[in-house]
C-alpha cells in the first residue's frame, strides 16, 4: 500500500455512555491495526447519557470505509459520521503549553503568544502556561515556535469537530 | 409493584421467557446461586460438560443445528477463560450464543480476588457484545438485550458477566416485551434500487456464478428455499463456502461443489473466469479468494451481506447490498419475475460447456487401495450408508474436515457443523453433544482426526451421562494430517512434531468411558463396521485406521490464484512463492 492515497478523516461517533464503550472503540483500532492520530471523548448529553467520541484517523479510502463500518457494528454506537467527507465541518483543539525561561526568551514567548491569541493561564517569575485553541496546524506551529524558547510540557485535548450550518448531525 | 426475586431467579425466569430449554455449563463458586435456582425448576435442562470449552462448542452445535441461540453457564476466572476459544469460534462463524459467566462480588472486582478475571476485558474482542451487570435492576434488561443482540443482524456470542452479590440481590423482573434496545436494530431489508440494479446485472450475465456462504444458513431455512428457487430460475451454476454447505442440495446438477483452498476445480475455475459473481452471505475469506489481486479479475461482483463491514473489506465489489439473505432473495426473485427476464441461453450453454470441461478433470479422484482404507473412501462409505437417515455431521479441523466437506453430500441446511473461521481442533465432539441434545433421535456423527479428537475427548463422558448416542468417526492416520501435508509441501518433508506418538487404544478408551469402541483396518471390513456403529444404541468411538500419508487435494497453494490449483496428480510439482510461504 502506498502512502500517497492515505488521507486523514475526522470521524464523530455517538455512543451510549456505558462501561466499556471507549475500550471497545480503542480495542477495535488496535485489534484491526488502524491508526488513531487523535481521540477526544466526553459526555455531551447528561439526560440521555450520550457521549461523543471524535477520532482523527488515516488510511486508504477502503480502510476508512472499513473503519466506519466496524465502528457502526459496535452495539452501543448510535451513529458514525465522517465529518471530512459527509459534511462541511469546523475543527478545533485546545492545548496547554508550559514554557520555562527568563530574559529575552520569556519576552519572546509572551510576544508570540499574543500573536497567536494564546491566553496566559498561569505565570511564575520563571514560567508561563499558555492556553491555545485552534486548528491542529496552528497548535503545532505555536508549539514548534516555543521549543527553542523553553518548551517544557504540552497537554492537548485532541481534535473536536462539528458540522457547519444550522443542522445537527 | 411486582414481586421481588433474586438475581439468580431473574436469570432463570428470563431464560424461560426466552424459550431456552437447554443450557450447557459447569458449576463453580461464583455461579452457585444460579445453580441453586436451576435446581428448583424444571423448564430449563442443564447439560453438565467436562470442560467449559466443551460447553461453548456444544452450544454452537445446538445453535447451528436448530437456528436457536446456544446458552452457556460457567463460573468466574478459569470458567470464563476456558470459554474464550468457543466464544471466538462463535464470533468468527456468526453463531448466536449467550454465555453467562459468574464474577466475584462487585466489592471485590479489581482486587485480584480468588478466581477473578477481567472477563469483560478478555472477552471484548471475542464477543459481539458483552455486559458486566453492576446492579440487579439492570439484570432483566440485560438478559433480554443479550438474546436480541446474539440473534439479530449478524448473529454472534454475547457474554453476561454476573457478580455473585448481584445473583443474591433482590429486584423486580421485567418481561421481554418491555425491553427495547436503544441502538441495535440491524437493517434486514435490502435497498430496492440496489436490488433492481443487481437483477439487471444478473440478466445480462454470460458467465455467471452464485457464491454463497454461511449467511444463507444463518438467515433460516426460508433463505435456503429462496436460494434454490432463484438458482433454478436463472439456470446459473452455484458454489458455496465451507460454512454454506447444505443451503443448496449437493445432488443437483447446478451445484459445483465447495470452492476455496480445497474446493473443487470446477468451482474455483468458474469463480476465476466468471463475468458476474453473486455473493450471498459469504465474506471473501482468505481461504476462498487465494491471491487477492488475482481474484476473479474479469467479473462484476454483487455482494449481499447483513454486516455492512463485510462489504468492500477485502474485495471491492460493484454492488453491495446490506440486508438479510432471505429478505433480499425474496425481493430479487420478485423483481426478476416481474420483469420476465430471460437469461442469455446461448451464452449460458457455452458457459456450462466450459464448466463441464472442468468437471471432467474429476478433481476429487484419488488412488483406491485394496489393503489400506483411504480416508476419502471412508467418508464416501460413511455418506452412502447414512444418507437416507436423519443425520447430522460435525467435524474437527484438518484434512478429515476437508475430506468430509468434499465427500459428504449435504442436501439440507443446518446438517453440517464445522469450525470454519477459527479452525478450532476439538470442536467436533462437544458440537456433536450439542446437536444430539437438540435432536435426540437423529444420527449425529463427528468426522474426526485422532489428534483433534483427543483435545476434547473428555466430552464423551458427557455423552455417556446423558445417553447421547454420538458417533465419533476418527480417520486415524497417526498424524496431524494437515500440518504434515504442509510440512511435506513447504518445509522439505521435515515432519516436526506432527506425528501423534503414544496414541491411546481408541477401542479401549471408548470402553473405559462406558461407550462402544469399533475399529476398521481393511477396506473390506469398513461397511460392516460402519453399520455396527450406526446400529449401536449409545455413543461410539470408531477408530478408522487410514493410510498415513494421504494428502488433501485439490489445493490452491498459499499465495496462488484460483486458476493455479494443484490436483492430486501433479502434486510433486508444487511450487509455493516466498509470499505464499508466510501465509497460513
Amino acid at each position: 500500500m502506498t502512502v500517497e492515497n492515505y488521507s486523514s478523516h475526522t470521524i464523530a461517533v455517538l455512543v451510549d455512555n456505558e462501561v466499556g464503550v471507549l475500550a471497545g472503540v480503542i480495542g477495535l483500532f488496535s485489534g484491526r491495526g488502524y491508526n488513531i492520530d487523535s481521540l477526544a471523548v466526553a459526555e455531551v448529553d447528561g439526560q440521555s447519557h450520550m457521549s461523543r467520541i471524535t477520532i482523527v484517523t488515516r488510511g486508504t479510502p477502503m480502510v476508512i470505509e472499513q473503519i466506519k463500518a466496524q465502528l457502526g457494528r459496535l452495539v452501543p454506537v448510535h451513529r458514525v459520521v465522517d465529518l471530512t467527507i459527509e459534511t462541511e465541518s469546523v475543527e478545533r483543539e485546545l492545548a496547554l503549553i508550559k514554557v520555562v525561561g527568563t530574559g529575552e526568551n520569556r519576552v519572546e514567548a509572551l510576544r508570540l503568544s499574543e500573536a497567536f491569541r494564546a491566553r496566559v493561564i498561569d505565570a511564575t517569575p520563571g514560567s508561563f502556561v499558555f492556553e491555545l485553541t485552534g486548528r491542529k496546524e496552528k497548535l503545532d506551529a505555536f508549539i514548534e515556535l516555543m521549543r527553542p524558547l523553553g518548551l517544557k510540557e504540552v497537554s492537548r485535548t485532541g481534535v473536536v469537530a462539528i458540522s457547519r450550518g444550522p443542522n445537527p448531525l | 409493584m411486582s414481586e421481588l426475586m433474586t438475581g439468580a431467579e431473574i436469570v432463570l425466569k428470563a431464560l424461560q421467557e426466552q424459550g431456552v430449554e437447554h443450557i450447557f455449563g459447569y458449576p463453580g463458586g461464583a455461579v452457585l446461586p444460579i445453580y441453586d435456582a436451576l435446581y428448583q425448576q424444571e423448564a430449563v435442562q442443564h447439560i453438565l460438560v467436562r470442560h467449559e470449552q466443551g460447553a461453548t462448542h456444544a452450544a454452537e452445535g445446538y445453535a447451528r443445528s436448530t437456528g436457536k441461540p446456544g446458552v452457556v453457564l460457567v463460573t468466574s476466572g478459569p470458567g470464563a477463560t476456558n470459554a474464550v476459544t468457543g466464544l471466538t469460534d462463535a464470533l468468527m462463524d456468526s453463531i448466536p450464543m449467550v454465555c453467562i459467566t459468574g464474577q466475584v462480588p462487585t466489592h471485590l472486582i479489581g482486587n485480584d480476588a480468588f478466581q477473578e478475571a477481567d472477563t469483560v476485558g478478555i472477552t471484548r474482542p471475542c464477543t459481539k457484545h458483552n455486559y458486566l451487570v453492576q446492579s440487579v435492576e439492570d439484570l432483566p434488561r440485560i438478559m433480554h438485550e443479550a438474546f436480541h443482540v446474539a440473534t439479530s443482524g449478524r448473529p454472534g456470542p454475547v457474554v453476561i458477566d454476573l457478580p455473585k452479590d448481584v445473583q443474591f440481590a433482590k429486584g423486580a423482573y421485567m418481561a421481554k416485551a418491555a425491553v427495547r434496545h436503544k441502538t441495535y436494530h440491524p437493517q434486514v431489508k435490502g435497498d430496492m434500487a440496489a436490488i433492481t440494479a443487481a437483477v439487471d446485472l444478473i440478466a445480462s450475465a454470460k458467465k455467471p456464478i452464485f457464491y454463497t456462504g454461511g449467511g444463507v444458513i444463518n438467515s433460516g431455512p426460508q433463505a435456503s428455499q429462496l436460494l434454490r428457487e432463484f438458482v433454478r430460475l436463472t439456470g446459473f451454476p452455484i458454489t458455496s463456502t465451507l460454512m454454506g454447505l447444505g443451503s443448496y442440495p449437493a445432488s443437483d446438477r447446478q451445484w459445483l461443489g465447495m470452492l476455496g483452498m480445497h474446493g473443487t476445480y470446477e468451482a474455483n475455475m468458474a469463480m476465476h473466469d466468471c463475468d458476474v459473481m453473486i455473493n450471498i452471505g459469504a465474506r471473501f475469506d482468505d481461504r476462498i479468494t487465494g491471491r487477492v489481486d488475482a481474484f476473479s479479475p474479469h467479473s462484476k461482483k454483487i455482494h449481499i451481506d447483513i454486516d455492512p463491514s463485510s462489504i468492500n473489506k477485502t474485495i471491492m465489489v460493484d454492488l453491495g447490498i446490506v440486508g438479510d439473505c432471505a429478505h433480499v432473495l425474496e425481493d430479487m426473485i420478485r423483481v426478476y419475475k416481474s420483469r420476465a427476464i430471460q437469461p442469455d441461453k446461448p451464452a449460458l450453454e457455452k458457459w456450462w460447456q466450459q464448466i463441464e470441461g472442468w468437471r471432467g478433470v474429476n478433481c476429487l479422484a484419488y488412488e483406491q487401495s485394496t489393503d489400506v482404507i483411504k480416508p476419502q473412501y471412508a467418508v464416501q462409505r460413511l455418506y452412502e450408508l447414512t444418507k437416507d437417515r436423519n443425520s447430522f455431521i460435525t467435524t474437527e479441523v484438518g484434512q478429515h474436515q476437508m475430506w468430509a466437506a468434499q465427500f459428504y453430500q449435504f442436501e439440507q441446511p443446518n446438517r453440517w457443523m464445522t469450525s470454519g473461521g477459527l479452525g478450532t481442533m476439538g470442536y467436533g465432539i462437544p458440537a456433536a453433544v450439542g446437536v444430539q441434545v437438540a435432536h435426540p433421535d437423529a444420527l449425529v456423527i463427528d468426522i474426526a482426526g485422532e489428534a483433534s479428537a483427543l483435545m476434547t475427548m473428555q466430552e464423551l463422558s458427557t455423552a455417556v451421562q446423558y445417553r447421547l448416542p454420538i458417533k465419533i468417526f476418527i480417520l486415524n492416520n497417526e498424524y496431524m494430517g494437515m500440518v504434515r501435508q504442509w510440512q511435506e509441501l513447504l518445509h522439505g518433508g521435515r515432519y516436526s512434531q506432527s506425528y501423534s506418538e503414544a496414541l491411546p487404544d481408541f477401542v479401549k478408551l471408548a470402553e473405559a468411558y462406558g461407550a462402544v469402541g469399533i475399529r476398521a483396518q481393511k477396506p473390506e471390513e469398513l461397511d460392516d463396521a460402519i453399520m455396527q456403529m450406526i446400529e449401536a444404541p449409545g455413543p461410539v468411538i470408531f477408530d478408522c485406521v487410514v493410510s498415513k500419508s494421504e494428502n488433501c487435494y485439490p489445493m490452491i497453494p498459499s499465495g496462488a490464484a484460483h486458476n493455479e490449483m494443484i490436483l492430486g496428480s501433479d502434486a510433486p510439482q508444487v511450487n509455493v512463492s516466498d509470499e505464499g510461504r508466510v501465509l497460513v
